[in-house]
């Protein structure tokens, strides 16, 4: 009778522990699913009325006890293995290879283990918080989206819309746990004051534009600073600045200085064709100037003489022309019909 | 034992409640998190894991403490560094200009008991501190320049204002870690569009500067290449003006009298029997 008992006190009991190792094998992982190998299971197969034979018997059991005598031999064996196990799986833990735990004696702060199996004392008195140290979280400020605007004042007191992000995570977890009453309002507020303080040191110019990359180095040093004086135990792994663009109320006029440097630009493409064009073809004319007067200088009187005829018997070849013989006869000049024939010859 | 194990189990297990009750009344567990005030018949006797910067966590007194039953009780109170926020302000610089103000503050309880004899708990002090420290943000920054407050030196005005603030914040035991400026923004409305219409204009001013630059860039570009041609024609036509205007006569000719749009034949010309080109034509008789 009295082994029967303990073996199924002892079930519950192996189930739990079972599980808190992690399982150490299939098959005598669920005590329940092992009834049949009792001789004297009065409670079938099932779980359940497996369960309450159980508290039944040790109610008996505890009142049976109580009459002076009973048998106070078995009432003290189930509190020993019942304590015995909750000491065995409340005394190791088991950290994750990302993760460091935190091991606190009573509230006393005793170490920080890194990844594997650990011993520690049993639940109550020592406790286990175990934190990431990988995993890096993201923190958003402002909106890239536009439809928030995240204003701030610049050195030369315009201002801009700026969206980043900070990444961070912990570093010390024991910092982390035990100095910093609000951690992830705390880095939230130190990384709008750091990139405050930071565009308000550079113009909206160079905020926008090429030191983009510097301000975002200067603010996370500037946060890691802070930090650090808090003790926070937080790494800033980067600030990313996802936007920074004039506010959209002036964007047009933004718009309007980059237009006017399209237009500048055009302005001087246009002057140097013109001067490309010009300077060539002044080129080419003297050129061929020079070429001709080349010639000419070789043979000048029967040059200029053959360059004349050639040049009247191209013009004269393609003209109506009109001699006129006599000397002191009035010329009647047929207007209408010389027009007339030019304007055949144009259709 | 055998006197014990005589004992009514129910008297023994009565034994044995009222030693948890006395055990757990006078040990209690502070955590690393927390200090805590002894406080004997309503006054504080001692301090378990008190704040203090030179005792790293671990060694700085958590862990289990004991006190009297039902004589002392205990008080605990943040060792953590907390946020002290506080409502926006205005602030009006010297030169008249709002700026509303956003500051937050790091604090944390340095002397736990100082702190129970003056405000009572962490929100009080809080509440204290913000309030000190709102009207010495506006008192200070009210002295300054606009441009100041958005200059670098700001952290040294911020650091002067800590300072101060943790004058005060002594007598209620904390301490002022940071003092930070959150946000200092131009207040909605006129001040903010005034300032958009400030930067519109510098835009629209610099647009315009570019435009004309540019202009100007492409006139000297335009008036240089003028000048280049200019020359390049003199060098050349200079050698010989005479001949430049017989070479130059007889390329205009054919450009004028047969210009290839308007057709063949558009043209008329008399001609003198004394024109040169006429000469051989009317047989030599002059020669």
């Amino acid at each position: 009778m009295t082994l029967q008992s303990d073996g199924g006190s002892g079930g519950p009991w192996g189930s739990g522990g079972s599980g808190g190792t992690g399982g150490s094998g299939g098959g005598p992982r669920n005590p329940w699913g092992q009834p049949p190998r009792r001789p004297s299971g009065g409670g079938g197969g099932r779980g359940g009325p497996d369960f309450e034979d159980f508290i039944r018997r040790s109610q008996e059991r505890l009142r049976s006890s109580f009459p002076g005598g009973g048998d106070r031999f078995n009432w003290m064996t189930i509190i020993g293995i019942v304590v015995l196990l909750w000491v065995v799986f409340t005394s190791f833990y088991r950290v994750d290879p990302q993760q460091r735990a935190v091991v606190s004696r009573l509230g006393k702060y005793v170490e920080t283990t890194g990844p594997g199996m650990h011993f520690k004392l049993p639940s109550p008195i020592d406790t286990v918080i175990k934190r990431s140290v990988e995993a890096i979280s993201t923190i958003d400020i402002g909106s890239a989206s536009g439809e928030s605007q995240n204003l701030m004042l610049t050195g030369d007191q315009n201002i801009i819309d700026i969206a980043y992000s900070v990444r961070w995570k912990i570093r010390d977890p024991e910092l982390f746990l035990f100095e910093i009453a609000e951690p992830e309002q705390t880095i939230r507020e130190v990384a709008e004051s750091a990139m405050r303080a930071e565009i308000a040191s550079v113009s909206l110019d160079n905020a926008i534009g090429p030191q983009r990359a510097q301000i975002a180095a200067r603010v996370q040093e500037r946060m890691q600073d802070a930090l650090d004086s808090y003790r926070a135990g937080v790494e800033i792994r980067g600030v990313d600045i996802k936007q920074a663009d004039p506010p959209k109320e002036v964007d047009d006029a933004f718009k309007d200085v980059s237009a006017a440097q399209q237009d500048a630009q055009k302005y001087l493409n246009d002057a140097n064709a013109y001067a490309q064009q010009l300077t060539a073809r002044a080129q080419g004319e003297a050129a061929s100037f020079d070429k001709v007067y080349g010639q000419y200088r070789l043979a000048p009187e029967v040059t200029r003489k053959r360059m004349y005829f050639e040049t009247m018997e191209d013009v004269l070849s393609k003209v109506d022309k009109t001699v006129v013989e006599t000397e002191g006869v009035q010329t009647y000049l047929p207007l209408s019909e010389v027009q007339r024939s030019s304007r055949k010859a144009a259709q | 034992m055998d006197d014990l194990r005589r004992l009514n189990p129910v008297v023994l297990i009565g034994l044995a409640f009222v030693l948890v009750v006395l055990i757990s009344a006078s040990v209690f567990r502070v955590s690393e998190t927390r200090q805590a005030i002894i406080v004997r018949l309503g006054k504080p006797d001692r301090i378990v894991n008190r704040y203090d910067e030179s005792r790293p966590i671990g060694l700085s007194g958590a862990g289990l403490a004991v006190k009297i039953p039902f004589i002392e009780q205990v008080l605990f109170i943040d060792k953590r560094v907390m946020d002290l926020d506080m409502p926006q302000q205005t602030v009006l610089s010297t030169d008249q200009l709002r700026l509303v103000v956003d500051a937050f503050a790091r604090f944390r309880i340095v002397d736990p008991l100082r702190m129970y004899q003056t405000v009572g708990n962490e929100d009080r002090v809080a509440e204290q501190l913000s309030r000190i420290l709102g009207s010495k943000l506006r008192n200070e920054l009210g002295t300054q320049p606009f441009a100041a407050l958005l200059s670098p030196e700001r952290g040294v005005m911020m650091d002067e204002i800590q300072k101060d603030v943790n004058r005060v914040a002594r007598q209620y035991g904390a301490e002022i870690v940071d003092v930070r400026i959150k946000r200092a923004d131009l207040p909605p409305g006129t001040p903010l569009d005034s300032a958009f219409e400030r930067m519109r204009t510098a835009r629209r001013q610099e647009a315009s500067a570019i435009r004309a630059q540019g202009y100007k860039q492409a006139q000297i570009i335009r008036a240089e290449a003028d000048a280049t041609a200019s020359k390049i024609y003199a060098d050349s036509f200079g050698k010989d003006p005479d001949f430049y205007a017989f070479y130059r006569a007889m390329q205009s000719y054919r450009t004028t009298f047969t210009d290839p749009q308007a057709g063949e034949g558009s043209s008329s010309v008399i001609l003198s029997p004394d024109n040169e080109y006429l000469r051989e034509f009317r047989g030599r008789r002059g020669g």
